[in-house]
């Protein structure tokens, strides 16, 4: 059976050169880097090599404005609690997005039990936010701004440089949870007048376990996790080499051919929604038609739940996604969806097809091959189906 | 994710009974868009005996395979035993169902049991 991938917004595969960039960091250069010996000063020179390869994807001022964490979680964590609590004698108001991952919205929701106060701002239809509307919520006592980039269930893109822009002016520190755009879309962190990003290995064909935070040169910041002397004296830890060598030749990739890559990604993403479009009724895109991240498409199926569909679609060897309550453990349906105003019936037969580099126009055609029947049968067994 | 059963992933693809009863003796109809499930069940019931069962159902894997199980259990089955019938004996007859969709196989009985309150209202 054809294997069709279409999940790399969850994770992506390896790159075989980022596999080959790693392998030697097991082998034979597994010295600490904190060490004074060669075996130490030969890991040390790679780590710092990566440093300046995240760094010149995003176009940090400074490979030392590079801090390499686990991954884009604790990246959210380690930005949003260390700058809010060292921010604390200014004040304790943050503002964010209802449509966050919930890496910034249970960080969040956990600051607010600690004596701060969180404004979550809504969104439009496309799930973007106002920026007068941000504007309007910043208070003499706001210390902190965290607002995704791009949203990884919908594509869609957030008006960031706006948004740096109001934070500059008001003197409130930035910080963007950039996992799903770096890579993807060019993203530039002096331009937008960025502070903090979260950055994560695994979406760009890197390893998993991977990430770093960009903090911009001046930015107050608490020490994140404590220990050793690791990392600037920002996250102690020693440093997983073997992983950041892979994150470092991932950025490089993106950096040389990713967003010409993407150029093509984005005409198969097209190719398939055109298909899906022509080929089954009553379906609706959701996200921005236009300001979305090039490899994603969330479609909903009208009157159908969405764990139904992807199940469906797994037994014909296709891997997607679905906002629907069934598969998030909470019996509700994304909160993504719903902050955009989707209805709850229609939020549930959400499908998320992201794609990547490895993705053909085989691949398209076979999904749009196989997914009317499926559609097909499902409506047929739905209770709320009113007919074509 | 937790992996479904077999037996699930039988009825999810080759559900028994899908449909509606014309002129039935019960339907039952639980469940709404919000929670992600929506089952119809449909009766027929011949000297208290329930000698056919139909269901329609908006929702996941499990959902439907609960609905499937559901409906091939209480064909045969006196009203009396219907009523009897527990979530827990379903969840057995699918070889288990993942923790967090213990739920649907309740839903299924629930939309059983409201089928039956509909008969028995017909009845009096």
């Amino acid at each position: 059976m054809r294997k069709v991938y279409l999940d790399s917004n969850a994770t992506t595969q390896v790159h075989p050169e980022v596999v080959k960039a790693m392998i030697p960091f097991y082998e034979e250069i597994y010295g600490n880097p904190s060490s004074v010996h060669g075996f130490g000063r030969e890991a040390k020179k790679h780590l710092e090599k990566a440093r300046g390869q995240v760094a010149e994807l995003i176009n940090a001022a400074s490979p030392d404005e590079i801090i390499f964490t686990s991954g884009g979680t604790e990246s959210d964590n380690f930005a949003i609690k260390a700058s809010a609590y060292a921010l604390k004698g200014k004040g304790t108001h943050i503002i964010t997005s209802s449509v966050e991952h919930h890496a910034v919205l249970n960080t969040c929701k956990y600051l607010e039990k600690t004596g701060f106060r969180v404004t979550y701002l809504g969104v439009d239809e496309y799930g973007r936010i106002d920026p007068g509307e941000l504007k309007n919520s910043i208070s003499g006592d706001t210390t902190l701004i965290t607002i995704m980039s791009a949203n990884n269930e919908t594509g869609t893109i957030m008006p960031i440089s706006e948004i740096g822009k109001i934070a500059s002016e008001k003197g409130v520190v930035f910080h963007t949870d950039s996992v799903q755009s770096v890579g993807k879309v060019p993203f530039d962190v002096q331009k937008n007048g960025i502070h903090l990003a979260s950055l994560s290995a695994h979406k760009i064909y890197g390893p998993k376990g991977v990430g770093a935070l960009y903090i911009r040169k001046g930015t107050e910041i608490l020490q994140w996790q404590q220990g050793g002397h690791h990392e600037q004296g920002k996250r102690a830890g020693t440093e997983n080499v073997p992983g950041i060598a892979g994150f470092g030749k991932a950025c490089e990739l993106a950096n040389s051919q990713g967003l010409k890559e993407c150029a093509g990604i984005k005409k198969l993403r097209d190719r398939l929604h055109k298909g899906i479009e022509t080929n089954v009724k009553q379906i609706r895109l959701n996200g921005h038609p236009e300001e979305r991240l090039p490899n994603t498409a969330n479609i909903s199926f009208d009157y159908l739940e969405g764990e139904s569909i992807i199940l469906s679609l797994d037994l014909e060897g296709i891997a997607t996604s679905t906002g629907s309550a069934c598969t998030s453990g909470s019996l509700e349906p994304s909160h993504v969806l719903e902050s955009m105003g989707i209805e709850p019936l229609f939020a549930q037969g959400s499908v998320r097809f992201s794609l990547s580099i490895y993705n053909t126009e085989e691949d398209i055609d076979y999904v749009i091959e196989k997914l009317p029947p499926i559609i097909d049968r499902l409506r047929k067994m739905s209770p709320v189906y009113p007919g074509d | 994710m937790e992996e479904y059963s077999e037996k699930v992933m039988e009825h999810f693809k080759n559900p028994k009974n899908v449909g509606e009863i014309k002129d039935p003796s019960g339907r039952g109809k639980v469940g709404n868009p919000v929670c992600g499930d929506i089952m119809e069940l449909y009766i027929k019931v011949e000297n208290g005996t329930i000698v056919d069962a139909k269901f329609r159902t908006f929702g996941c894997g499990a959902a439907i395979a609960t609905s499937s199980m559901l409906t091939e259990m209480a064909k045969g089955m006196t009203i009396e035993e219907a009523g009897k019938l527990s979530n827990q004996s379903i969840v057995d007859a699918l070889g288990g169902l993942p923790k967090v969709k213990i739920h649907c196989s309740v839903l299924g009985v629930e939309a059983l049991h409201k089928a039956i309150d509909d008969y028995n209202s017909k009845l009096s």
